[in-house]
Order: structure tokens, then sequence, then C-alpha cells
């Protein structure tokens, strides 16, 4: 398993660069997390990260850009200006979880 | 807080620059529910990847953008042999398929199916996708025969084209025709 070192500490990473233990996770290195993918987080950012956070804890999986938009009430377009490009795959990373696996 | 690594972050590859040039063109052409979908999913995995994707409603397809038709869609199995009740592994017969009722019954079914799995209806699909930046065009030769007009489609549809303009516009794209 690959590991890699962020803000001095070493963590193991699967072979995309994602963490493998949701466990390991604060908000400190969820802050760390988006500068390395050139996001600043913001108010906006942490709504939609705490609620990634949550619905894994409840859920057992990464919830979808859908399931974001619609549980946490954040409109897509705005989850596009957030983390623009792929905002579902950066979003689980910067929250410390795998990517989604749901399709839609 | 500045990171402060001295060895290189493995970080995920998000291509930003590189999905940049990568282009997606979907011809919708059919108006049933279950082909409705295959269009919409792609569509929308596509502009979650970073995309560009074009989608072109025609003929039968344009069913999916007219307002009056596009919340009822229907799904019938008449045709189709691999159409199994849920969770068994026999067929339906096809005689029951074109008895009165029946495309009401498996159109329902269908769309709890879908529902259940929390996947949009198509109003609300389309809706996701144009908020996601996703371009939505309708034909041009379609509106005409149909006596279809720009007021009467979905409001996320950027416009009635003709099929040049559509080649024209995805130039080096990749083609799905459904």
């Amino acid at each position: 398993m690959a590991t890699t070192t962020i803000a001095g500490q070493t963590y193991d990473v699967n072979e995309e660069g994602f963490l493998t233990d949701p466990q390991v996770w604060t908000e400190e290195l969820g802050t760390e997390l988006a500068k390395l993918i050139g996001i600043e987080m913001t108010d906006a950012h942490w709504k939609a990260i705490r609620f990634l956070r949550e619905d894994h804890g409840v859920m057992g999986e990464t919830p979808t850009l859908r399931r974001v938009s619609t549980q946490a009430g954040i409109p897509v377009k705005e989850l596009f200006a957030l983390f623009p490009k792929k905002p579902a795959k950066k979003m689980a990373y910067v929250a410390g979880l795998p990517k989604p696996k749901g399709c839609v | 807080m500045t990171a402060t690594t001295t060895e290189t972050t493995f970080v995920p590859s998000f291509d930003d620059e590189d999905s940049g040039d990568r282009k997606l063109a979907i011809i919708c052409s059919k108006g049933n529910l279950d082909m409705a979908y295959p269009g919409l999913i792609l569509a929308n995995a596509a502009l979650g990847e970073g995309v560009e994707t074009h989608l072109f409603f025609t003929f039968w397809g344009f069913d999916m953008i007219n307002k009056k038709t596009m919340e009822h869609l229907k799904f019938s199995y008449l045709g189709n042999t691999a159409m199994h009740p849920p969770g068994s592994s026999s067929s339906m017969p096809q005689g029951l398929a074109g008895l009165p009722g029946m495309t009401a019954m498996t159109t329902k079914m269908l769309k709890k199916q879908i529902a259940d799995l929390d996947i949009p209806e198509v109003p609300d699909f389309l809706e996701q996708i144009y908020e996601s930046g996703g371009h939505l065009w309708a034909c041009r030769l379609s509106a005409d025969m149909m006596k279809l007009h720009e007021e009467d489609l979905y409001e996320g549809v950027e416009g009635i084209i003709s099929a040049s303009d559509f080649i024209e516009m995805t130039d080096g794209a990749q083609l799905l025709f459904i």
C-alpha cells in the first residue's frame, strides 16, 4: 500500500492517492488535502464536506453528487463552482473518503 | 498552516488540464422511458468527470424535452424478450405486453425501481445535467415535423439546430447514438 506525507504526517493512500482510512481524517487534514488540489476551503465548502462525513458515517458509503445536492440542499451548479470539473471525486478526496461508487 | 512536506505528496491526478479536451456527444433518438435513461446517465457521468457534453434530441427522443411529454414517458416490454419481473429469471410472456393497462403497469414498476435507487425522473435529471453545464440541443427537422417551437421545450434546451450544426459543434467529440 502506498503512503504519502501531508503536513509532516504519513498517511496510507490507495493507488489513486485517496486516503484509505476514513478514521484518520480531521478538519485540519481536510484543509491540507483541499490545498493540494488547489482549493481554499470556505464555509460553503465545509457545508458539503461535513455532509459527506456525516452521511458516510450513517450510510457506510460516500454520497454521490446528486445525494449531496438533494440531501444537503446545495445546488449541483454550486458544487461544480466549489469543486470544479470533478466535484464528486474532489469532495470525496477532501473528506478523506473513497470516491463514490453510485452511478447517479 | 502550510504543508511542510519535504518529499513529493501523492495527490490523485484529477487531470484538470487533460480532460479539458475531451468532448462527448450523445444523440437521444428514443422516447421510451427505459431508453431515455442511458443517455441521461452517461451524460451526467461524463459531466461529473469534467467532460464537455452535448445531447442532441431527435425524433422520438423529442419526447424527453417536450414539456408536455417529458414527465410521462412510458415503458412497454413488447418486443423485449429480456424483460423479467424483478428478481426472477423467467421472461414475461410477450402476449401479455399488449393487453390494455399493461404499459401503465410496467411503467409504474420501472418508475418505482428507478426512484428506489434515488435516480431522478426525466425532467429532474435534465435539470441536473443542465446545472452541471451540459448542453441540450433540439433537432430542427424533428421540431418541424412535430410542429414544436422553443417555447414547447424544456427551458434548458439551448436551441433548435440542424444536424449539420450539431456535427460542426461536436467536432472531435466521441459520439453515442441511443
